[in-house]
């Protein structure tokens, strides 16, 4: 058995531990261990990603005990891609943050990769217990960053986003006992090979377990009608923290394809069409949503917010679909809309910072750097709004491309293409009101920070460009991905092996 | 036995369910504390219903399934670690803001006069 396959939950686990434990005392100390942990696990994922490609997914058995009865985590190429991700988008934050932020409040480095333990765990787990407790991990340590630096309208704020996700973690403890009441297993792979079993009278039950799932799975992915937490938690959020919350929405669309796409997806298929058949409506009403709070906006980071709702209904639409060519789009405008959410925050911390009390409400006025700031913000809109040439186009031409064969193509068409416009709009506005009307000025406050931050935002923004220049390579890596995460049947032999063979052999 | 365990946790979840929607802090942190132990008796019953069988092999002839118990004691730690931190920080945000609102209101709504939803619980 491979031990680096573990890797990404145990290296921040202990230098989350070392940090709080032996560094607390020394700001410098805990930035040069923080930074190169993260640096190793960008290596650590990028290896593990390289391995991946190889073929099967490769469990990993805790404690060496046989698959259906011990825990097991799980590495297979969609794991893999969201593990690189995350890793890549922890390193930028936290260089970010290392400037400044994480001098505002104690415990920033240990939250941070207390964070990270969630976020990598919830990619690995293949039991889905399990993946309660790492998304439990994952909010404890949001919690923590969210409230980083104080202040009354974030405790508030704060206090709202923590009473919304411990419902949502008391919905996830009765699915999962509705799932274990039914199939007795919750292992992911075990999971998939009962589900088809499951007698007729205890399938009610077992579709009223995957309902409340989904619903807290949707929670996470904030759509509607549970989207609205998200622009009141992430404004308040301190910048760096936003931007890593950026991955946090993506975890829940990560479990929607590995749960309702892989594991409840059944033979017949029923668990996947109930939820596809409540997913995409609800995100093209997303869709709408985000777009038109973007217009109703005051301030740069609520216009943001929105814009991020925006994109997690154009995200959750192929996913609905439940079909692998539909999910490597997905997967694509995934990356996409993660890396340009993380810079768009950041970005508005930096313009907000560049006009001293102005702040980043909508408003004409002195700014520093504007000629920089108004190029990097044109940059960012252009990739998030989707025009192109950029990676926001690329991902709604793959997404409206997968959805043309759907029933609901006229649907999705629609929301897409209107509420890109509706986005551009939006943008155009706040980008000539901030930068345009308002001329450089002297007055503009003076004391500013180095030029990491804007490097971190611009290798960012680099990111979605290279994402753009090599759509082609990315798409067939991540059309490989797809394939592989609709694959029932090779997820099924890779953890269970001999074991499930003996048991399909017997029924 | 079924019956009085069905309805204690819909009652332990319905009080929790109406508890939640108050508008001070208080009365939520409660809420989520009754919605936490439904939780907990529900997953308890997900490994059926039976008296005097322990979860060991061979201390009984049939022993009941002890991965319920399990997962129940893994939900309590954890809502008992989430109802200390939320029970903090509602506290903080009442003290930093001086009053227990659940929503966005300043503390001028609070300080100017009568707080409308005050005047309303009292009425």
């Amino acid at each position: 058995m491979n031990q680096w396959l573990i890797a990404p939950a145990v290296l921040p686990a202990l230098t989350a531990s070392v940090l709080v434990l032996a560094l607390r005392h020394s700001l410098a100390a805990q930035r040069t261990v923080s930074l190169g942990a993260t640096a190793l696990l960008v290596a650590i994922a990028a290896g593990l990603f390289w391995v991946a490609r190889a073929g099967e997914p490769m469990p990993y058995l805790l404690g060496d005990w046989p698959a259906p009865f011990g825990i097991v985590l799980v590495v297979d190429r969609l794991s893999t891609t969201m593990l690189l991700l995350a890793a890549v988008l922890a390193l930028f934050v936290l260089v970010y943050a290392v400037n400044g932020w994480d001098a505002r409040g104690r415990h920033f480095h240990a939250l941070f990769h207390f964070q990270l333990l969630g976020i990598n765990g919830a990619f690995l787990t293949g039991d889905i217990f399990n993946l309660f407790v790492f998304f439990e991990v994952m909010l404890i340590a949001s919690y923590g960053l969210m409230l980083h630096g104080g202040g009354a309208r974030r405790l508030k704020a704060g206090f709202q986003y923590v009473t919304v996700n411990l419902i949502g973690s008391v919905v996830f403890l009765f699915a999962v006992g509705l799932i274990y009441a039914v199939t007795g297993t919750l292992n992911m792979a075990d999971l998939a090979v009962k589900v088809p079993q499951v007698q007729a009278g205890d399938r009610a039950l077992l579709s009223a377990g995957a309902a409340l799932l989904l619903g807290v799975f949707v929670l996470k992915a904030s759509l509607v009608p549970l989207h609205w937490w998200l622009p009141i938690a992430y404004a308040a959020a301190p910048a760096p923290a936003a931007a890593l919350f950026a991955i946090l929405t993506k975890v829940g669309a990560y479990s929607i394809i590995r749960v309702f796409g892989l594991v409840l997806g059944g033979e017949d298929g029923g668990i996947s069409t109930l939820a596809g058949s409540l997913l995409v409506p609800a995100a093209i009403v997303t869709l709408a949503v985000g777009a038109l709070g973007t217009l109703a906006s005051r301030n740069l980071l609520d216009l943001v917010c929105f814009a991020v709702v925006a994109s997690m209904g154009t995200l959750l639409i192929p996913l609905g679909l439940f079909r692998s060519d539909a999910l490597g789009g997905g997967l694509y405008y995934l990356l996409h809309s993660t890396v340009i959410a993380a810079a768009l925050f950041l970005l508005v911390d930096l313009v907000a910072e560049r006009r001293g009390r102005l702040g980043d409400a909508l408003r004409p006025g002195p700014m520093r750097q504007q000629p920089l700031l108004a190029g990097l913000f044109l940059v960012a809109a252009v990739a998030l709004v989707g025009m192109p040439p950029l990676s926001g186009f690329v991902g709604k031409l793959l997404i409206l491309e997968s959805s043309r064969a759907a029933g609901q193509g006229a649907a999705v068409w629609g929301a897409i293409l209107v509420s890109s416009l509706v986005l551009l709009a939006a943008f155009a506005r706040s980008g000539s009101l901030l930068f345009w009307k308002s001329p450089p000025s002297e007055r503009a406050p003076a004391q500013g920070a180095g030029a990491v931050p804007v490097l971190c935002l611009a290798g960012l923004l680099a990111l979605t460009v290279l994402l753009s220049v090599f759509a082609g390579p990315v798409m067939a890596e991540l059309g490989a991905v797809a394939e592989q995460a609709g694959d029932r049947e090779g997820y099924v032999r890779a953890v269970l092996g001999s074991v499930s063979g003996a048991r399909s052999g017997a029924s | 036995m079924e019956t009085l365990v069905a309805s204690g946790i819909g009652i332990l979840t319905a009080a929790g369910v109406y508890l939640l929607m108050r508008r001070r802090t208080f009365p939520v942190v409660i809420g989520l504390s009754l919605l936490s132990y439904a939780v907990n008796l529900f997953l308890f019953a997900t490994g059926r219903l039976v008296v005097d069988r322990p979860p060991i092999v061979g201390a009984s002839a049939a022993p009941v399934d002890p991965l319920p118990q399990a997962l129940v004691l893994t939900a309590i730690v954890i809502s008992f670690g989430m109802t200390a931190l939320i029970v903090v920080l509602s506290l903080r945000g009442f003290l930093e803001s001086g009053s227990d609102r659940v929503d966005m209101s300043s503390p001028e709504d609070d300080a100017a006069g009568v707080d409308p939803s005050f005047a309303e619980e009292r009425r």
